[in-house]
């Protein structure tokens, strides 16, 4: 459980975030979005520690983050930065491995965690291959895989933060990694997700927050915020907005 | 993918591999001893109760000359071979070397001003005489590498390309000043220098041994026990401090090791170049990344590597003997550029 209260953060002279509070509550989704440059990923520095705010601050578990200890917020807090640059040619579990380093869960038990991460992202096949031989979306899975074994099972308690996850993934992979991360949730974890597409966005998330120029321009259900208005606003598109026919959920047509 | 060795055989064989070189540097050099004598004269140097007929001259060659020189071989390997393994892991790059922060310029100019500047001083207490060249070269060493670490602080944090380029430019700046001594110096400094510029074992003795060896133990332990904290840092820094390494004092203590160990080492014997470079590398390819295993087999490795190549040092010219960083060098370079080469496909 991550709680903000009216961040703002200087970056040189820029104001990139300008009085953010947002509260990622354990079982639910929160989707950020917004245009390139809007702030996202200086937000999510922010409410992992990367970044120090100017103003506001940044709880984890009711406490505040510089009280923590580097290893006891690990097993609290996993982040997912949006490139991962490793060129050491680490074997795929070893990768994800590096996700049970804050834990002393065992060999054994880590083992089974290693493969059930791997399993979740869709990732089990890549088993005993390079890291370095692998492709961008392979690798972004791996490390998708990490960082869930980092946090695994995703008991309540757990937050995950995670920086466009589905950046280089074909399309049957950006569903399999949200789903993912929605069981995740399911089992009790709070979760904050940058995303640029909307549509996966309106499918998964619980929440929105639409960023616009480190402002907060909305944050509640998809439904209340991919309006048309909204929309044209803060991306500058002209949209339909209509209801999924099989799921119920906002479509984002572009017009 | 590629198979790797395991890490149990991986570690037999690089200690018999070891033991081998130790074997054959007490045996092999300007008096060859036969392996059999070499092999009893140095059980009974270590206390095993073993008749002494005809192994006196056997002995004495392997405790005043032969056994320092082991010893000292093994040791200025290994801390080589670790320190490289920690740069690597600092710069997260494999292609990494412990001269980049600049240690091993640093310790030439400490020893360029020990060489020149010793005899012109003239007035040094004579006790103090035999140690001012490595007192020099390790304050030598110390010194820069604290200055390059310095000037990638900002913030209470450490930038390591900030450090990277600190280290080229301060290391371009030694070598000037060693350029400047090595014009002031006279004939006989001169070869000094240049020798000891190229590395050697030779002249080791238990006085100048021991200081390194407490170094070494030091490193060997300490090392090993962030093992897991450097496979984390491959990651990149931010990612480690996600997984709770901390960062910035892990930074610290790579450098703060390598200080040691590079300085203690150049004091001791002098530039050996491409040990730290290529011999992490090696294992790398065998066993793989993961420190756990990379910085103890390292160790044994880089002790081997190193006594190997003063065994071609010793016997390649006999009775006259190369300076081994040559012999590295010679190794160590058309290695390094077949890896560039392999590393483009």
């Amino acid at each position: 459980m991550l709680e903000a209260k009216g961040l703002h953060l200087q970056r040189g002279s820029a104001e990139v975030l300008h009085d953010i509070s947002l509260s990622l509550k354990p079982g639910q989704i929160l989707g950020v979005l917004g245009p390139n440059g809007a702030g996202k990923s200086s937000l999510l520095g922010a409410l992992c520690g990367e970044l120090i705010p100017s103003q506001g601050q940044v709880r984890l578990g009711g406490r505040s983050l510089a009280e923590w200890a580097g290893q006891a917020r690990a097993r609290q807090l996993a982040v997912l930065p949006q490139v991962s640059s490793l060129g050491f040619a680490f074997r795929v579990e070893e990768v994800v491995g590096l996700g049970r380093l804050p834990h002393a869960s065992g060999q054994q038990r880590d083992r089974e965690i290693i493969e059930a991460a791997l399993h979740a992202a869709d990732a089990q096949h890549l088993l005993e291959r390079s890291y370095l031989a692998l492709s961008g979306g392979e690798r972004q899975r791996v490390h998708l895989a990490r960082v869930l074994a980092q946090l695994w099972p995703g008991e309540a308690g757990a937050t995950l933060l995670l920086d466009e996850p589905t950046s280089m993934l074909d399309p049957l992979h950006q569903h399999t990694t949200l789903q993912a991360v929605r069981s995740f949730a399911d089992r009790g974890a709070a979760v904050l997700v940058i995303l640029h597409d909307l549509n996966l966005a309106a499918r998964y998330c619980d929440q929105l927050m639409l960023l616009e120029h480190g402002r907060c321009h909305a944050l509640a259900s998809p439904r209340e915020v991919l309006t048309p208005e909204a929309l044209k606003a803060v991306f500058g598109i002209d949209v339909l907005v209509q209801d999924h026919p099989e799921r119920g959920h906002p479509l984002i047509i572009m017009r | 993918m590629k198979q790797r060795v395991q890490p149990r055989t991986l570690f037999i064989g690089l200690s018999l591999l070891c033991l081998l070189a130790v074997w054959l540097s007490l045996a092999l050099g300007p008096v060859s001893l036969p392996l059999l004598d070499t092999l009893r004269a140095g059980l009974r140097l270590l206390g095993v109760p073993i008749a002494a007929d005809g192994l006196e001259q056997a002995e004495l060659i392997l405790g005043q000359i032969r056994l320092p020189r082991t010893l000292l071989g093994l040791a200025v390997g290994a801390v080589l071979a670790l320190s490289g393994v920690a740069m690597q892991g600092l710069f997260r790059n494999p292609l990494a070397d412990p001269g980049l922060v600049g240690v091993a310029s640093g310790a030439a100019l400490g020893a360029a001003i020990a060489i020149v500047g010793g005899s012109w001083l003239g007035g040094i207490p004579e006790w103090f005489a035999p140690y001012l060249l490595s007192v020099c070269a390790f304050a030598g060493g110390l010194g820069v590498t604290a200055l390059v670490y310095r000037l990638g602080r900002r913030d209470g944090q450490t930038n390591v390309a900030t450090m990277l380029l600190a280290g080229i430019a301060l290391t371009a700046l030694a070598g000037s000043a060693v350029g400047l001594f090595t014009y002031l110096a006279d004939d006989a400094t001169l070869r000094t220098l240049t020798f000891w510029n190229l590395g050697s074992l030779n002249g080791a003795s238990y006085a100048r041994l021991w200081p390194l060896l407490v170094v070494t133990l030091a490193v060997a332990l300490w090392l090993p026990r962030r093992a897991q904290a450097l496979n984390a840092l491959l990651l990149g820094e931010s990612e480690a401090r996600h997984l709770g390494v901390e960062v910035e004092s892990l930074k610290r203590e790579l450098v703060f090791c390598t200080a040691l160990a590079v300085g203690a080492a150049v004091a001791a014997a002098g530039l050996i170049g491409f040990i730290g470079l290529v011999v992490p590398h090696l294992v790398r390819l065998l066993a793989g990344p993961d420190h756990r295993v990379l910085l103890p087999a390292s160790l044994l490795a880089g002790g081997s590597l190193l006594l190997f190549a003063d065994l071609v040092a010793r016997l390649a010219l006999a009775p006259a003997e190369l300076p081994i960083g040559i012999v590295t060098a010679f190794i160590g370079a058309p290695f390094f550029l077949l890896l560039l080469l392999k590393g483009r496909h």
